[in-house]
This record gives C-alpha cells, structure tokens and sequence, in this order.
C-alpha cells in the first residue's frame, strides 16, 4: 500500500482517491488479499475446529480429567466412560497398516519410477490413482467378504501354527480384529504411498542418478544410495499422508474390527477404534454425558493425529541436517 | 586394432601411433584412448557421424563446437553413458587401453573414466560422504579419510574445506560444488576424466580456477573437456577437436587448430562468424 501511493502528489483527498483507484486495479494488491483470506481460513477451520470440539466436550472433561485417557470402562449405562481401548485400537491398527504398507508402497514406487518402462509405469499409475479414489466403503466390503474369511480360515491358523509362540498371535481366530482391520488399511494407503513416492522419485534430478552412475555405481546403487536418499522426505511425507489416512478411517474399519473395545497383546483379538466408535454410537447416544464423552473422543483422535505429525516433522527435520538445503524435496 | 587413427577431414593428425605396443618405441605421445568409425543414433535420427579420433595419455583434449554439433553426446558415449538414454544406439569402435569399451562390464568401465558434469550435482551428503561415495560403494580397502584427504587435494579444494568436511556439500559455493565434485570423480583414480562443459554455470573466477587445476591434473589422469567457450579450449587444452553437425571437422594440436586451422569452416568458427 505504501509503494502504490509515493508516486501520487500528498495533496489530500485527491490523493486519497486516487491511491484507493489504484490499489483496486492494482491486480496484485488484490491477489494478495483473497489469496490471503483463503489461507487464513485454513487456520480459522482449524481453530473452529478444536474450539467446537473442546466446547462440546465439556462435561465428561470436568468429571473425568485426565482418567479419560486412561480408563478402559466404556458404560454408557452408568455414565463411565474411558478411551484408553479406542486409543490403543486406533493406534495398533494404524501401526500394523503402516508396517505392511511402508515397504510395499516404497517398494513398488521404485519399480515404478526407476525400473518400470514408461508405458508400464504410467498406466500403474493410473489405476493407483484409481485406487486412492474407491469410496472407503467399498474397501470394506472387500474386507468383509474376502479378507475377513481368508483370515478366520488361512491367515490366523497359519500364523497360530509358526508363530504362536509370540503373544502377538494367540487366541482365537474370530477373522475380525486388529490384524485384519490393519491389513485393510494397509491396502487403503498402498495406493497413497506409491503415488506420491513415485512422483518424488521421478522428480529427482537426472544428474544425481548420472553422477552415481559415473563413479561406477550398479543401476541399482544409484537408485538406493542415492536417488531414495534424495527424495526421502517426500517419502516420509508420503507416509504421513498413509499414517493420517489411517489413523483417521472409518467406515472400512469399523466393518472389520469387531467393534469390541478391547485392550490385547493379541493382533486376532476384536477391537475397536476412535473414528469405529463414534460413527457407531453418535445417533444412538442418550443423555448429554454418552454424547459429549463421544465428542471428547474426536478431539482425542486430532490431538493424536496433531502429535503424531508433529512428531514426524520433527523426525525429518532432525535426520536431515546432514543433506541441509534439502527442505523443498 | 587399428593400428592409425585418422580424424575424418583434417590432415593434421596429432596422434598417429596408438598400437600399444609399439608406444614407447614409436612416439612421445601413446593413446588412452582411440574412437574408430563412431556412428551414434537417437531413435532414427543419426547425431554423430563416422567419427574416429585418439585421445592422447595425460593430455587434455578438447571438444569444441556449437551447440548440438554432438560434442557432449561424444564425450558420453566414452563412458557409456549414453546408455541411459532410451532408443540410443552406437557404432564403431571405443577402445581403452587396446580394450573394448562396449565389452567391459560397465561399471568397471566407469570406475576408470570418470565423469564431471555441465552443472555441479553434489549428493545430498556431507563434503566428507561425497568424496567417499566411489570408494564405498567400490569396496575400496584403502582409508577412506586419507583418500578423501588426497582427492580434496588433488581438486584444490581441501584448504578451503578441511574444517568442515562434516557440512553438506549444499553450503559451498558453485565453484566449491564443481570443484567437489571432480574430487568426487578423482577419488577412484580414474585413468581417464571427462568433462562436459564444467565451468558453464561457474563465475569466471571459479572458471579460472578449475582451468588452472586442469592443466596441473593432466599430471593424474588424461583429461577431455567439452566446451563451448573457444578460449577456454585454448587456455587448458593440448589437442582440439572441432565438431559441427555431427561430425569431425578438425583435429589438431590446439596452437595450431587455433592458429592455422585447415578446414574454412574451422576457421569460421573460432574466427567468430557463425555458433
């Protein structure tokens, strides 16, 4: 505003006008400022948000404090409510997803991006995309009615018979549970993970791969010494889109967890998650404490979602500061 | 074998002798390099044509010549890394040493032509990994830190970095980058060290001071160095090759193709009129 008006003679209104005509066809003047009101709302979205969320969640924040987070009684009968099985479902199947996804997608994002010929690559890449966009619903199904079953009949008994002797799979093969809700998830975010992967390796510069080609690198040294080392935080930022994907899915999950809160060492166990239970329980919750205990839920699930992204950011920021100037991959 | 190399147009052949065994015997200069008949395609579309030329042994040799004549495609196919390009095909013949270049296993082959490029292209490392990059992934049994003491030297870069060996390679200067990088390509003691275009994207300070360190390392390794720029040719290089449109116009020793260039088209171009 300052630079538009030093070229107009201080002569009052004239001025005044004049400087008010000019900024309004100033075209950059007002890009600016509605390019500006739509990135402050998405803070003020945010901020609404938590406000709503911690509004609405008065009561059971005042009765119970902090044992929220640490009790595991979910009665709606006696008004007892604690979150600790929805948090540790949540997170158990976020992790198992991760677990299978990370390597399967970053795995895949490589063959694509380096290995795969163009046309190969690109028409994977279009049925990726395909994928990432299928209704969470439709997974669902998929898991009801074919992951469900191969878990119950193969899966469960297989891992029961090798590695039983882990607490990690013991107890009954219901098909419904932590495992399986992560097994759907992990498929959910695959498509996530070698999509965005794939354009952040494809994005690095041709003269990396040349430079280590030159040195007398195999194809694939330079691919994994230093093509992945370059493009590494768009991986992991890759991975965060999977992990919030996760943390935060519904309707899939709450169709192959067995909606049981439960806290087990055992992934066959049925469970229950954050986002599982309120979908289920929100319409049907009687009485204001059922309700509000279910909304201090959601704010458990964005504090969580907060944290670990946090969390995350930091991590890069703390492992990159040996390849500095890398901030924009 | 071919005993002779003869560029395609000119008659001042600079080297005549490349048979190895007669080397010593025959000639103050032996060969490192000899290129017989090199025919090179994109696709369809032919890009180098019947080229033949000898790189001589601790010598710097110069390509020249404007834009796409297929300098910088020449220089990749001595290391092959035209191979990295899709639908490239090359023919004729690329010795080194008396040896097949397209029969070697290529990554060996790389190992003893190293290769610095038009932009320096440091790794996201620290100075220190950068320079070690070669010898690690070679499995070098050497140690490393005295290696990389010895390249950062030989690049005269290690006075200006010896600190801070431990700082990303991102936080020195273009011309620290480009010098980094040709102690990246020294480090696994290359026979031979090609560079396409170093010092487009340098200042010219930084320009002079890898042209200086060019002319000391010919002592190391027998260098080639495409460019652009006429009187950097002039300033490093022993021999000259002049190329346009894809083929060998003139190949001299470089006082001479300066000088007296034979070939009219030689002479209209360093003399300024066209390129």
């Amino acid at each position: 505003m300052a630079t538009s008006t030093t070229a107009v003679p201080s002569a009052g209104p004239v001025a005044g006008s004049r400087s008010f005509l000019s900024r309004l066809r100033d075209g950059d003047e007002i890009a600016r400022l509605i390019t500006f009101l739509f990135a402050a709302s998405v803070v003020l979205i945010t901020l609404l948000l938590v406000f709503e969320l911690w509004q609405g969640s008065v009561l059971p924040r005042h009765k119970f404090g902090f044992s929220f987070f640490r009790t595991s009684v979910w009665d709606p009968i006696f008004d007892q409510f604690g979150a600790l099985p929805f948090i540790y479902g949540t997170l158990v199947t976020a992790g198992v997803a991760l677990i299978i996804a990370v390597p399967l997608g970053i795995g895949a994002a490589i063959f694509l991006a380096e290995l795969a010929p163009a046309r190969i690559s690109d028409t994977l890449e279009f049925f990726i995309d395909l994928l990432a966009a299928v209704p969470s619903v439709i997974y669902g199904l998929l898991g009801v009615f074919i992951v469900v079953p191969l878990m119950r009949e193969y899966i469960q008994p297989g891992l029961k018979n090798t590695l039983g002797f882990l607490p990690l799979f013991q107890g009954p093969a219901y098909g419904v549970g932590f495992l399986t809700a992560g097994i759907v998830l992990a498929i959910m975010v695959i498509p996530y993970i070698i999509s965005v992967s794939r354009e952040v390796l494809l994005s690095v510069p041709r003269d990396q791969r040349e430079a280590a080609l030159s040195l007398g690198s195999t194809r694939w040294e330079s691919t994994w010494k230093v093509v992945v080392p370059f493009a590494r935080g768009g991986i992991m930022g890759s991975i965060f889109l999977a992990l919030a994907r996760a943390l935060g899915e519904t309707m899939a999950v709450t169709m192959v967890i067995g909606n049981t809160p439960t806290i087990s060492a055992s992934l066959f166990s049925p469970g229950y998650s954050i986002a599982a239970v309120i979908a289920n329980e929100f319409t049907e919750a009687t009485g204001a404490m059922y309700t509000q205990s279910l909304i201090e839920l959601g704010l458990v699930l964005f504090i969580l979602t907060f944290v670990l992204n946090g969390f995350a950011r930091l991590l890069i920021v703390a492992t990159s500061q040996r390849g500095a100037g890398m901030g924009h991959t | 074998m071919h005993a002779s190399v003869r560029p395609a147009v000119s008659v001042n052949i600079p080297p005549t002798v490349t048979n190895a065994g007669t080397r010593e015997a025959t000639s103050a200069l032996s060969m490192r390099m000899t290129i017989s008949k090199v025919n090179f395609f994109y696709g369809a579309k032919q890009t180098l044509f019947d080229i033949s030329m000898g790189i001589a042994t601790n010598k710097v040799t110069a390509l020249i010549g404007p834009s796409g004549c297929g300098k910088s495609t020449l220089l990749r196919t001595f290391n092959r890394m035209h191979e990295t390009v899709r639908n490239s095909r090359l023919q004729g013949e690329i010795l080194l040493d008396g040896q097949d270049i397209i029969a070697q296993d290529v990554t060996a082959l790389r190992r003893r032509i190293g290769m610095v490029f038009q932009r320096p292209n440091p790794f996201p490392k620290s100075i220190f990994d950068n320079v070690a990059y070669g010898l690690r992934i070679n499995g070098s049994k050497l140690p490393i830190a005295e290696a990389v003491e010895k390249s950062l030297r030989h690049a005269a870069l290690w006075d200006e970095v010896k600190d801070h060996l431990h700082k990303s390679a991102y936080e020195l200067s273009g011309g620290q980058q480009q010098r980094l990088c040709i102690a990246r390509a020294l480090a696994v003691e290359p026979e031979v060290l090609l560079l396409d275009e170093p010092c487009s994207a340098l200042d010219p300070i930084s320009t002079a001071k890898i042209e200086e360190l060019l002319v000391q390392l010919k002592d190391l390794c027998t260098i080639v160095i495409v460019t652009h720029n006429m009187q950097q040719a002039a300033r490093v290089s022993d021999f000259t090759a002049f190329l346009l449109l894809g083929q060998l116009i003139e190949f001299s020793p470089t006082p001479q193709l300066f000088t007296t260039p034979t070939d009219p088209r030689t002479e209209a171009y360093i003399t300024g009129r066209f390129g």
